[in-house]
């Protein structure tokens, strides 16, 4: 009688068979599936139709539009979340439970709505919109909106990803910086940042891959004007609505390629440094 | 001769008083055990002490130095704490010499002279050879061994430990205590120590405050204290 000297944890085999299935079944359907579908359809006229919209000066413009946006966004919004995790996880202040959900606002309010906020903001009939255009400035339907709807929708990513992390390793460890005579600047560099690292490093990376998969907040602001104000994934749109199946596949195969990369780039790390990672949990 | 002089220390957390006037007077270079139930405002009067909480109102004299104005970083007071509070990305090495490297340029030692101190500290709490060791792969005897090695690394004017031995079993608190004794009357640092176990108070200092409510219920040496309990509470506490 094998069954009687199970493992209290464990599960019949046919559960065990049964949930794993359905977790494969789910993932392959839901998120392979798709994914596959995206690079056969790309290649579906051969590597020269692929080549040939890769190397459209509008798809050209549209990656370089993209990766700027989120060459401006991820930094800042780094820089922000680590300050924000940094006052709340290490100060007792008041008003801390209304910034946390401040923080978390970004997630909760659609992107389309956060979009059209900025337009209410600075366009043409909002607040801003007479004097900024008496000065000449171009906020919408420019680079300076697309990466403030950028940087609003992802503001959330580094910041959540190192709050619960800060508040469960306490303020131990920076007192007794303290004690032994380390200024602020040299606490966090030498202390808090070693302890925060992967969680910062996981935060930026999801930071990065949704700064440049972003659509509703950008669609909004942008104006999609091709060649100038069109990002990748709006780029996508605008190629799927002309009936342009393969231009469109081949640049959501690029922005699948870029999401792909960011998860390679994580779990890779992960792996090199999994002797250390482990030390860490362990405390 | 120079005195550590705490006067009349208040302070609330919110409503609640933690400490309400805790006054005691100790020599430099003595051992003075802060000793009460949880709750009786040690702790916090030992992070006062130490610049990591702030009095409301009240002082504190020592070396000459008005001590509750200065900022943690400049008081130079060794801590440590229950649960070691280690970097935990540090060798034991980096750890102790931690208190060495931030300082300024012109007060740092050299690097020859930051190793021989690691390996002399080391010695002194009877880890020799651990130097690459991370705090992850020691036993908890050690951490604590470490943070004491760390605390003095500074060579500091004043060690505070918060109920250093909390987390240790009865044999290694005894064998601990004992060391922490030989390293005060080696180095001559003004030691305050809080816990709430009498006999380790008593084993261990010169001088036991024994504290309720955030007061000092009663100051002297052990013999005295254990011999003419002044109130009932200090009796009661004593025999517990």
């Amino acid at each position: 009688m094998t069954a009687k000297f199970r493992k209290p944890t464990e599960d019949p085999i046919w559960l065990k068979a049964l949930l794993g299935g359905l977790a494969f079944g789910f993932i392959a359907v839901l998120l392979l599936l798709p994914l596959v579908l995206v690079f056969k359809e790309a290649l579906a006229h051969g590597l020269s139709a692929f080549w040939a919209t890769m190397t459209e000066p509008d798809t050209l413009a549209a990656v370089r539009l993209s990766l700027t946006a989120a060459a401006i966004a991820v930094p800042l919004n780094t820089v922000f979340g680590i300050s924000a995790a940094w006052a709340i996880a290490k100060f007792d202040f008041k008003g801390k439970t209304f910034l946390v959900t401040l923080i978390d606002l970004p997630f909760s309010v659609s992107p389309v709505v956060s979009g059209l906020i900025y337009v209410l903001v600075f366009g043409a009939q909002g607040w801003f919109g007479a004097s900024l255009a008496d000065h000449n400035v171009r906020i919408l339907f420019a680079l300076p909106g697309i990466v403030l709807a950028t940087i609003f929708v992802t503001f959330p990513f580094v910041a959540r990803e190192l709050i619960p992390l800060m508040v469960d390793q306490g303020r131990d460890e920076e007192e007794a910086a303290a004690t032994l005579g380390a200024t602020g600047f040299q606490t966090f560099l030498r202390v808090t940042l070693p302890n925060i690292k992967w969680g910062l490093l996981y935060g930026i990376l999801l930071c990065n891959a949704r700064a440049l998969g972003e659509f509703g907040a950008v669609s909004v602001v942008s104006g999609h004007i091709r060649g100038v104000t069109n990002t990748m994934p709006l780029h996508v749109e605008l190629l799927y609505n002309n009936y342009d199946y393969v231009g469109a596949f081949a640049v959501a195969a690029l922005l699948a390629m870029l999401g792909l990369v960011t998860l390679v780039l994580k779990s890779l790390l992960e792996w090199r440094y999994a002797g250390e990672l482990a030390a860490m949990h362990r405390h | 001769m120079s005195f550590l002089t705490v006067d009349s220390v208040a302070k609330k957390f919110g409503r609640f008083p933690a400490l309400n006037g805790a006054s005691f007077i100790a020599p430099q270079g003595g051992f003075v055990s802060l000793l009460g139930p949880s709750g009786s405002g040690k702790t916090t009067l030992l992070r006062i002490l130490g610049g990591l909480e702030f009095a409301d109102s009240g002082s504190v004299r020592f070396a000459d130095l008005n001590w509750l104005d200065m900022p943690a970083r400049t008081r130079n007071a060794g801590f440590v704490f229950q649960q070691y509070a280690l970097f935990k990305h540090m060798t034991v090495a980096d750890n102790i010499a931690f208190g060495l490297r931030v300082r300024p340029r012109h007060t740092r030692p050299s690097k020859a002279a930051i190793t021989s101190r690691v390996k002399e500290l080391l010695d002194l709490v009877q880890l020799p050879g651990l130097e690459g060791r991370y705090p992850s792969q020691l036993s908890g005897g050690q951490r604590q061994r470490v943070a004491v090695a760390r605390a003095l690394a500074i060579e500091p004017r004043m060690l505070l430990l918060d109920e250093p031995f909390g987390a240790l079993d009865a044999k290694v608190r005894k064998e601990l205590r004992a060391d922490l004794r030989r390293i005060h009357d080696h180095t001559g640092v003004t030691t305050v120590f809080v816990t709430h176990d009498q006999e380790e108070a008593f084993a261990v200092a010169d001088l036991v405050a024994v504290m309720r409510d955030g007061r000092i219920e009663q100051y002297g040496a052990p013999a005295d204290v254990r011999r003419n309990p002044k109130t009932a509470f200090v009796s009661e506490f004593l025999t517990a």
